[in-house]
């Protein structure tokens, strides 16, 4: 049971359980009445409040890479096609 | 889409692109290339962080598929099962590699018997630089280049392949809640990584 916002704050179990729940809270898993315990603990605990807001950041700048793929150089994609025996699709180079 | 040009609209659905698969047909191949090839090159390279090894893997992957496309049931999408042979390739690459692989802290020894230590370049970010420019995109590969490959292939597979955490267990063949646990262990590690970069 995650500690509530009430008791006094140390580090015990319930920074450990905060660190347990925090995917299922971030992926929007967490039974509601374990968001509130959880969202309690945050409010007093700066500890686990940094863990959480720098897990945040940095799946937000993950979710950009979404967006930014490497891309499949040309040279690459032709040599795919000639190693699948393709090549009839691979445009001619001008003579 | 740039390279080479191919009529995508041959096959109007999956189930089309299928059949013609199975019956052999080099059109419906090259549609499957054109249509899939570039996912599974940046898989391959996010979990490898080497274009020629991600270049092998990208050919495995493709041999392996349009020899054993009659073995695909349809039981899940096309793209889903290319990118677990993808991702399984990847992962074999990477236990290849780790036989081969030597330790930044290990020193080179020169010619004369002097040994030297290797540079790491210093990635260090001002802290309000959290933009996707090429810098952060770097910062963020390396890092995640760094993380240990079970838990990069979920990482990889869930949080920018954007797959579900169902189908990411289905992609690697492993249960949902080890998925959980792997996409936890790699979520914090991650953040750790990161976290120099982001007070």
């Amino acid at each position: 049971m995650i500690m509530s916002a009430q008791s006094q704050h140390t580090h015990t179990n319930s920074c450990h359980e905060v660190l347990a729940h925090l995917n299922d809270y971030i992926d929007g898993e967490l039974a509601p009445e374990l968001c509130e315990a959880l969202e309690a603990h945050l409010e007093v605990c700066e500890d686990c409040r940094v863990v959480f807001d720098t897990l945040n950041k940095t799946l937000y700048l993950v979710h950009q890479l979404r967006n930014t793929s490497p891309q499949l150089p040309e040279t690459v994609e032709y040599r795919l096609f000639a190693v699948l025996n393709l090549e009839q699709f691979v445009p001619k180079k001008p003579e | 889409m740039t390279g080479i040009e191919i009529d995508l609209d041959i096959y109007p659905d999956e189930a089309s692109l299928l059949e013609a698969l199975k019956r052999g047909e080099p059109e419906a191949c090259a549609c499957l290339v054109k249509q899939y090839a570039p996912r599974v090159y940046a898989i391959a390279i996010r979990m490898l962080n080497d274009p020629d090894d991600a270049e092998e893997v990208l050919q495995e992957t493709f041999i392996s598929a349009c020899k054993n496309i009659h073995k695909f049931e349809g039981r899940s999408a096309l793209g889903t099962w290319l990118h677990r042979i993808a991702t399984n390739a990847a992962l074999m690459h990477l236990r290849k590699r780790k036989h081969r692989e030597v330790s930044l802290d290990e020193p080179i020894e020169m010619a004369g018997g002097e040994d030297i230590y290797r540079e790491v370049e210093d990635g260090s970010l001002a802290p309000d630089d959290h933009a996707m420019n090429s810098e952060v995109r770097d910062m963020l590969e390396k890092a995640i280049a760094q993380l240990p490959e079970t838990l990069r292939a979920v990482f990889i597979l869930r949080e920018i392949e954007g797959y579900s955490t169902e189908e990411t267990a289905n992609i690697l063949g492993i249960s949902v809640s080890a998925t959980k646990v792997r996409l936890h262990r790699a979520r914090l590690r991650l953040r750790e990584l990161l976290a120099p970069y982001l007070a």
